[in-house]
């Protein structure tokens, strides 16, 4: 079994995993999930069988990560009606629209997740599929009931 | 009511950060850290250096060895918890800039022989005992290796040296007085040599008389 320099992965995929965590967990906290995630990517490096696929590999671990995270936020499952009102944070590199985020964060997260890695790192819905360890029209509908939410709210 | 604005575009929009948190120190401190490198430059030209928890392990002339090469040479041997991570490596390129400036005639950064076995290894650290400014032959490290007629062997092992520059192998030249080879190139052994005020060809004459 062959592994590259564990560097070379954070030089490849590095950008989208924090990206795809800033989605999950809110950019003040994506630093911190992002550290986690290596840290535990790292812990299981030289135990990794298959390297076919480096970057869904990474993403899981930080889809797992991002999972913790909110449910040690108590975040996980809060209606969107009842979020506290958020502090806008654009100086800080969070998207332009804070009020879509608080909007996808309010998302169950199977379909705030879907909806991560299918936008914002482009992901195809294989690799949907394997991050979320479901089957690909699992991931399809999940994106598509998302997609559907945020255009009602933002589109009427 | 809110803005309209077109959700997939808005989510493709995500920043990619400036610049990625460091996981080095943290790695570090949980002992997942298995090799530290940095890449420098040096009067010698661009440098990259490698540690483990040991110590050194690696030294690489960029010119002469491709970066991701050394890297995936050091992933396959050592391990594949490769990090760049500037720390662990601030010893040993403190005391090569003083060695360049001429404040420094011994290394004493501790080094990680995990990448020489045998013979190889044992000539090379007959080579790290040659002290400097003064230059010895292929035969002799042979010899002191435990096989004085396996010269041209040690030359080998001396081309494969993973820790150049501080492991001496410049210090080692032909006994007829010839340069012989250098893993970084003959240009650069002549530089090293100069560093040190060593005259090869003098000094092994004096040596053999």
């Amino acid at each position: 079994m062959i592994l590259p320099p564990f560097q070379r992965l954070l030089d490849s995929h590095g950008p989208d995993l924090h990206r795809f965590l800033n989605a999950m967990v809110g950019h003040v906290d994506a630093d911190d999930c992002y550290q986690e995630t290596c840290l535990a990517a790292l812990r299981g490096y030289p135990r990794l069988h298959d390297a076919s696929n480096l970057r869904s590999w990474l993403l899981t671990i930080g889809h797992h990560k991002a999972i913790d995270l909110l449910r040690a936020r108590g975040r996980l499952a809060i209606p969107m009606d009842e979020l506290p009102e958020q502090p806008s944070a654009n100086a800080h590199g969070e998207p332009p629209d804070d009020g879509l985020w608080d909007s996808v964060r309010a998302l169950p997260a199977k379909q705030r997740t879907a909806l991560a890695l299918r936008y914002v790192v482009d992901a195809p819905y294989t690799e949907i599929s394997a991050v979320m360890e479901t089957s690909e029209d699992a991931a399809r509908r999940n994106v598509h009931e998302a997609i559907k939410r945020l255009r009602l709210e933002y589109q009427r | 009511m809110k803005p309209s604005l077109d959700p997939e575009q808005a989510l493709r929009a995500v920043p990619v950060p400036e610049s990625l948190p460091d996981i080095g120190p943290a790695a570090a401190r949980d002992g997942l850290l298995d090799v530290a490198y940095v890449i420098d430059d040096s009067p010698v030209g661009r440098l990259l250096l490698a540690a483990t928890p040991r110590g050194l392990v690696r030294l690489a002339y960029l010119d002469h060895s491709d970066e991701d090469a050394v890297l995936e040479h050091l992933a396959s041997h050592v391990s594949p918890r490769v990090l760049s991570a500037a720390k662990p490596l601030d010893e040993p390129r403190r005391e090569l800039e003083q060695y360049f400036s001429g404040g420094r005639r011994e290394f004493d950064t501790p080094l990680d022989w995990q990448l020489v076995h045998g013979f190889g290894r044992r000539v090379l650290e007959a080579t790290a005992r040659v002290p400097f400014g003064s230059v010895t032959t292929y035969k002799r490290m042979a010899t002191e290796a435990g096989s004085p007629r396996a010269a041209r062997a040690a030359g080998n092992a001396l081309g494969a040296n993973p820790i150049p520059i501080i492991v001496p192998c410049h210090r080692v030249l032909h006994s007829t007085g010839g340069l012989g080879g250098y893993t970084g190139g003959l240009d650069r052994k002549r530089l090293l040599l100069g560093i040190e005020g060593s005259s090869p060809a003098e000094q092994l004459t004096l040596q053999n008389s």
